[in-house]
């Protein structure tokens, strides 16, 4: 069937069916992570109960994307109940059919319980983790079936490129999008509207429109969860852009691990296609626009545009010179304009709800929202969607349920392997673009990593450190030796084999691979160092003088003497009697960490 | 556009200049007198050969209004920057990033094929270096000594890619590419295998543009030297055409300027037994090539025909078009000729014995190495030719040797296989063979006197050029390509049935044997092969015979002992067969 | 082919007429397809040994060093053979703050293999991968496709017994 007409497309949403068109909706989250815990199998075990009592016509299981909930997965949510289970097993789906779905009572020990409290939660919607959250461009995620082209347009889906089609000129598109200050949310954060305007100018019968899904920054991952919860919406902005800047042709460029991502988004293309949202003539418009998947190999700087570009061409992801920009000369050396996927997401919307809608949410010089994938030490892990200029304060802790085991948080690192760390100080800071380029960090693709007082900050810069080197692709100097050498130098510092004078070595070395390197990879590289040297220098001075303490102690005053450190330690170098304080021999320790672990009051002190 | 929309103002440590749109800052910067450094920049752009990289990073500069410092060689000029080349961040910035290249490198200078003559070590002179502050782990990797022509030593390589453009967009071999990433980046050939095992046209491009010693050719002068010591050998040397304009670069002489006679009263200081010259054998070429034309045109055979004296180019089609064996004229090459000549026809007249000779050549061309090593360029089990010198190795030898160039008396060539034309000593430009081939084929046709031997159309230093030669009824489509990749579009044409040539010169170095890779290094700077092809064209111009075939002494030759151009035994002596390579 | 390691003819003829079935599907420039192809050819080789890529380096008429090239560029593509349970370990920053480094450790020293190398019986092929996205469930290790996740050193024991005993099964 296809769609030729806005009005055709208001039709068929109306027969399309609805949630309310069932009695009890049972949504399953299917995302990556849920998925790894056997959210599949409780699927398929769902729909065969509801089978064999014969209640499919009444009630479905909706396997949708991330909820964003991830830490507490897999999780079940039944509508119109507002019923939330988590740390759902592949044996509870019997009593969940039994008491809840036959017999409308809820199985408590699956509800969530907030921190601190010892009832748990009974209603979803009183969940702290949701309450300060703006679901914008993860609208769709958890609501509705990916691959259900149907539920996508239930919600509205595709209507902004009715009417789009129907309604403005490219002129008109460009200037909603320039008047809603949408910037970027791959990382840089530069204005949308301006970008697509100026590819727009530069003249040229062959145009692309990129969508940078390669999320390389590890430890963030909302792109990968809107293409498996909310492919259509991407699919629905990409013919948006090429519509405003004259293009006909739109390329993924998706990260090879993601084959979920790249599964749903494929079939989405398929159905978009089949019903003309693709392909010749969309909507009946005159306009052709389409879609082509590339896979990327495992490389974290074709994030960078120019070597995602040079990736899509088959060649070695290594990033060019800028000027000129994709917008001048992209992929096949044609203008091209390159988005991210959070980018994207947030056009639909912003078309439908108006520009104003949007540039009222959020700071002065940052608009909307922002998804931040939160982990580390934190109870809630998962993604979280706040307007911008919400605090850490209000992440850390209303959100994110603070430490888990109620330790005090030392630092956020932000921005990935391109950023660096905000300290405690500044936790109550409006996070916006601006304020944490202020801080010495950066948005980048929006990983917030949280450290508690045990972190060692020098072994965080030297692991984002590892990983840059190891990332680099090796064009240029700075970049492929130097952060080598940087990272020599850390290397020799926590072996407690560096010299007070390598501080300065290392500070000068990250200032010059800054100033000088050839991509963002290497101009960003030495942040992480350079800000945990900022703020924690003291770290720093206790390796480069070698007065750190290397290994592991007990706390004769919280020691209840339950002999667990003194078992567990591989070198039995723990002693004590039973019930009486335990002592570690230092010599023979080896900082294995054991004891750590073992240790039920928490009375081993880490190094 | 108006001339000021194509202009735009910027100030340079202070200096205010206008410069048109698209100059780089290094440029501005050389206009108005400020030297930049820089490593891997290399800008050949009317050869065709640019280097965009702009990976070293040490010719970076400050402007006030950007935050990071910028590549000068890559960087365009905006209206209104304000630069500063001196500043204590830029100069820090150049610095430290040359003190990381040489952390990860072997600095054996001492013992260095490049020493005193590597970019990279003038820069670290330049700035002044005095201690790496940064040490760390080095590169390792062995050595590859397998090929006849280049060695390579990847741990002195700064992975500047010049080579790789060389050899991937210049001359489409595609040879070396970059593997890996991040610090463990080379640049290498597929699966680190020896370049003999590859596609390799040893044309030597990739060596005549590093700016290190990790690529050079094979030093082949410790055999000579052990030859020369030998008492029982006649050692015999030719000299190719372009060697003769080039060398004098390597005394300190001015590029271009013409030293024939310091060159043979050299090789016969360093004890040669006879000196020939390798332009007697061009002519001989010429005489035998023109005659094939003819044959080929007349017999409605394979056309177009393709000038062979280019070893890098035969290389080039055995190995990525093997279909098309057939269009290369089967001429040996000119230092072939001369070689096989002085084991036949010299041996023959002196009663010698060949297995007694000992030929050297000395070349312009890294490929000719190989060339003389080919299997099938032999007789009876001797060589053609045994080494091959290239015009920097023959420097070498004579300071060696402890010879005052500059002091040298003009030799001449011994008589036998000396004698040369003008049309000969072009053969070391692009163009210059086929200039040289129409004169004597026209006045082979025609059996008229040609007046005007200057064929400026085939002239220059386009990449591909046509040429019609109007040969009385008969008109000669006539076709000149140079650099490989050049010659590619030019095979493709043929493969697809797209060409009307009759005769096409081949040659596989930009510019020609004048820049060969193993000329003294120009450093990227190209007034210096244009210098050297302006020398060419005067040597020509003064010589009184302009024509091969009024060579005597090949005149000489043909009646005493090969009969007629294209005899039976010119073709056992003078020609040779192709065959097809594998491509990797 | 004076190289050995570089003779074709060793190839499984079966799966290369599947790659050139592949190969032969796509239009356009083909080198442009490079990664794709390489995709599959690792998807049906299991790795990418150098015969095979001059192989696709013929296919694509591209020579063999811009093929290894990037071959060796992405981490995806493996040159030598894999073992029959890859073992990833997240090196993710959610995961390595929450201890990856220690699981990693622990996987190196039960199968007495480096990462990137492949154990002595072929068994397994240890790699540590970047953020796999299952960040909630950190520090998370997959066996071939199979996630485990909120991995403790000391369970990384029972993981490897239990793929050390199907083996003994079929055995
Ligand atoms: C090293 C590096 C890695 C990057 N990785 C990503 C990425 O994974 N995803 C992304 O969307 N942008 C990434 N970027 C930013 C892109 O280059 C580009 O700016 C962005 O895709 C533009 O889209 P936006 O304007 O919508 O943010 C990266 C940049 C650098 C320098
Ligand atoms: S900064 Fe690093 S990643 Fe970027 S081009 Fe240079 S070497 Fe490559
Ligand atoms: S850290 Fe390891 S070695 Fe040291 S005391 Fe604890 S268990 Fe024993
Ligand atoms: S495990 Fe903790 S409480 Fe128990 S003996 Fe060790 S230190 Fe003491
Ligand atoms: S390449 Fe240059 S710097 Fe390196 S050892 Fe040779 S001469 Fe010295
Ligand atoms: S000699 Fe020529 S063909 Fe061989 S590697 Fe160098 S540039 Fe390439
Ligand atoms: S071999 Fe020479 S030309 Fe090639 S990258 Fe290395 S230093 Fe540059
Ligand atoms: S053009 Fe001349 S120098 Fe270059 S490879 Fe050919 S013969 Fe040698
Ligand atoms: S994957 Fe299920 S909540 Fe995120
Ligand atoms: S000379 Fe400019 S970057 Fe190398
Ligand atoms: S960091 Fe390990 S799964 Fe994301």
């Amino acid at each position: 069937m296809k769609i030729t007409s806005y009005q055709e497309l208001k039709k068929w949403q109306e027969n399309c069916p609805k949630k309310t068109d069932y009695k009890i909706n049972v949504l399953v989250c299917t995302g990556t992570s849920c998925l790894s815990s056997d959210a599949q199998t409780i699927v398929e075990m769902l729909e065969s109960a509801l089978e064999s009592h014969n209640l499919q016509a009444e009630i479905r299981v909706i396997k949708t994307g991330c909820f964003g909930f991830c830490g507490q997965g897999p999780i079940i949510k039944i509508e119109p109940d507002d019923i939330t289970y988590v740390q759902v097993k592949v044996e509870d789906v019997e009593e969940i059919v039994e008491k809840h779905i036959l017999n409308n009572t809820t199985v408590k020990r699956l509800l969530y319980q907030e921190p601190n409290q010892t009832k748990s939660l009974e209603k979803s919607s009183g969940m702290q983790f949701y309450k300060k959250q703006m679901r914008v461009a993860l609208r769709n995620c958890g609501e509705i079936d990916p691959e259900n082209i149907e539920d996508y347009v239930v919600n509205d889906g595709y209507f902004a490129l009715a009417k789009v089609l129907e309604n403005y000129s490219s002129e008109a598109v460009i200037k909603i999008i320039k008047d809603s200050q949408l910037r970027g949310r791959g990382g840089g954060g530069f204005l949308t509207g301006l970008k697509w305007d100026l590819t727009k100018k530069v003249k040229g019968d062959e145009k692309y429109v990129i969508c940078n899904a390669d999320e390389g920054d590890p430890g963030a991952f909302m792109d990968r969860s809107i293409l498996e919860g909310d492919p259509h919406s991407i699919i629905e902005a990409m013919i948006i852009a090429g519509y405003a800047i004259g293009a006909n042709n739109g390329l993924v460029y998706i990260r090879a691990e993601y084959g979920l991502a790249t599964n749903r988004l494929r079939k989405a293309i398929t159905d978009a296609r089949e019903y003309g949202l693709l392909g010749k003539d969309i909507l009946g418009s005159g306009f052709d626009f389409d879609i082509e998947i590339k896979l990327g190999a495992g490389a974290f700087v074709c994030g960078e545009e120019t070597a995602l570009i040079r990736s899509m061409e088959g060649y070695r992801g290594e990033p060019d010179k800028k000027p000129p920009f994709p917008s001048e000369s992209g992929f096949r050396g044609k203008p091209s304009n390159v988005n991210n996927v959070e980018t994207f997401a947030n056009i639909p919307v912003i078309i439908l709800n108006g520009e104003a809608w949007f540039s009222k949410i959020g700071t002065k010089n940052s608009k909307g929202t922002k998804v931040f994938a939160l982990a580390g030490q934190i109870r809630n892990i998962g993604l979280v969607e706040v307007p911008m200029g919400t605090t850490f304060n209000e992440i850390i802790y209303d959100i994110g349920g603070g430490h888990p085991e109620g330790k005090a948080i030392k630092a956020i690192q932000i921005g990935g392997p391109s950023g660096g760390v905000i300290t405690k100080e500044y936790f109550n800071t409006q996070i916006d673009y601006d304020s944490l380029i202020d801080m010495g960090a950066m948005m980048g693709s929006g990983g917030m990593i949280i450290m508690d007082e045990d972190s060692d900050m020098v072994q965080i810069a030297k692991f984002y450190l590892d990983f840059t080197q190891d990332e680099s692709c090796g064009k240029c100097t700075p970049c492929r030796i130097g952060t080598k050498r940087m990272y020599e130098i850390l290397e020799r510092l926590v072996n407690m084999e560096g010299k007070p004078e390598d501080l300065d070595r290392l500070r000068t070395l990250g200032e010059i691979i800054k100033n000088t390197s050839l991509c963002g990879l290497g101009q960003t590289a030495a942040n992480p160092v350079l800000s945990t040297m900022k703020y924690f220098p003291e770290e720093y001075e206790a390796y480069a003088y070698r007065t750190k303490k290397t290994k592991y102690s007990i706390d004769p005053k919280k020691c209840v003497g339950c002999t667990k450190c003194a078992r567990a330690c591989p070198v039995e170098c723990i002693e004590g009697k039973v019930r009486e304080p335990h002592r570690i021999n230092e010599a023979e320790c080896i900082a294995c960490g054991a004891c750590y672990e073992a240790c039920p009051v928490n009375a081993v002190i880490k190094p | 556009m108006k001339l000021i929309d194509k202009m735009v103002q910027c100030s340079i440590n202070g200096i205010n200049i206008t410069v048109e749109k698209g100059t780089t800052i290094l440029d501005a910067a050389e206009k108005v007198g400020i030297h930049i450094p820089t490593l891997c920049h290399l800008n050949l752009a009317d050869f065709g050969v640019v280097n965009k990289n702009a990976n070293c990073r040490v010719c970076v500069v400050e402007e006030e209004n950007s935050h990071k410092l910028l590549p000068s060689c890559a960087e365009k000029v905006v209206d209104g920057m304000k630069i500063q080349t001196d500043s204590l961040k830029a100069v820090m910035g150049r610095r430290t990033n040359l003190e990381l290249l040489l952390s990860n490198h072997p600095q054996d200078c001492l013992t260095c094929v490049k020493n005193l003559d590597c970019e990279l070590q003038s820069l670290a002179h330049e700035l002044n270096i005095k201690e790496i502050h940064y040490q760390g782990e080095k590169m390792q990797h062995p050595v590859d000594l397998t090929s006849f022509g280049i060695a390579k030593d990847t741990n002195k390589c700064i992975m500047c890619r010049r080579c790789v453009t060389m050899c991937n967009d210049i001359q489409t071999v595609g040879v070396l590419s970059p593997l890996k990433r991040g610090f463990d980046s080379v640049v290498a050939t597929a699966f680190h295998l020896d370049l003999g095992q590859t596609s390799c046209t040893y044309c030597g491009q990739c060596v005549s543009v590093c700016p290190t010693g990790a690529l050079a050719e094979m030093n082949d002068s410790p055999k000579v030297w052990r030859a020369l010591n030998n008492p029982n050998k006649k050692v015999i040397v030719q000299v190719a055409p372009a060697v003769r304009a080039a060398i004098g670069e390597e005394f300190g002489y001015e590029a271009g300027t013409i030293l024939t006679g310091k060159v043979v009263s050299g090789l016969k200081r360093l004890g040669f037994d006879e000196v020939y010259d390798t332009n007697f054998g061009a002519d001989l070429t010429i005489i035998e090539e023109a005659t094939e034309l003819i044959e080929r045109i007349q017999g409605e055979k394979t056309l177009p025909m393709l000038t062979s004296c280019c070893p890098a180019w035969v290389q080039f089609i055995e190995h990525q078009f093997p279909e098309l064996l057939d269009v290369p004229s089967s001429c040996k090459s000119p230092q072939q000729m001369v070689g096989i000549l002085t084991k036949t026809y010299y041996a023959e007249k002196n009663n010698v014995d060949p297995k007694d000779i000992v030929m050297v050549s000395v070349m312009p061309c890294v490929a000719k190495k190989a060339e003389a090593a080919r299997e099938e360029l032999n007789k009876d089990g001797l060589s053609d030719v045994d080494y091959v010198v290239t015009t920097r190795e023959l420097a070498k030898m004579i300071k060696e040797a402890a010879i005052d160039f500059k002091k040298l008396p003009d030799g001449n060539f011994n008589k036998l296989l000396g004698e040369s034309t003008g049309a000969s000593a072009i053969f070391g430009t692009t163009g210059g063979v086929i200039e040289a081939a129409t004169r004597t084929a026209y006045e082979m046709i025609t059996g008229k006197e040609l007046k005007q031997v200057n064929f400026k159309q085939m002239r220059g230093i386009e990449g591909i050029r046509e040429a019609k030669v109007k040969i009385d009824d008969l008109e000669l489509n006539i076709g000149i390509a140079h650099g490989l990749g050049n010659a590619r579009k030019i095979l493709e044409d043929i493969r697809d049935g797209k060409s009307n040539f009759h005769a096409i010169e081949i040659m596989a170095c930009p510019g020609g044997c004048i820049g060969g890779g193993g000329q003294p290094y120009h450093h990227g700077d190209i007034e210096i092969l244009k210098k050297r092809q302006k020398a060419l064209y005067d040597l020509d111009k003064s010589m009184p015979k302009r024509k091969s075939h009024e060579n005597e002494m090949v005149l000489q030759l043909y009646e005493d002992y090969l009969g007629k151009p294209g005899s039976h035994k010119a073709h056992e002596l003078l020609h040779t067969a192709y065959s097809a390579k594998e491509r990797i | 082919m004076k190289n050995k390691i570089l003779d074709m003819t060793t190839l499984d003829k079966t799966l290369l007429k599947e790659l050139d079935a592949y190969i032969n599907l796509l239009d356009g420039d083909k080198g442009e397809h490079l990664i794709h192809v390489l995709h599959k050819a690792q998807e049906l080789f299991g790795y990418l040994p150098q015969n095979l890529q001059l192989y696709v380096a013929r296919k694509l008429d591209l020579s063999g060093a811009r093929v290894n090239g990037v071959v060796t560029f992405y981490s995806f593509f493996n040159e030598e053979p894999v073992g029959k349970y890859k073992i990833s370990v997240c090196m993710g920053t959610a995961c390595f703050v929450k201890g990856a480094d220690k699981v990693l450790e622990r996987v190196e020293s039960l199968t007495k293999t480096k990462k990137n190398e492949i154990s002595e019986d072929g068994l397994f092929t240890i790699k540590d991968v970047r953020c796999i996205g299952a960040c909630g469930l950190a520090p998370v290790m997959t066996v071939n496709d199979k996630v485990y996740g909120k991995v403790k050193p000391n369970d990384v024991d029972e993981i490897i017994r239990y793929y050390r005993g199907l083996e003994d099964e079929n055995n």
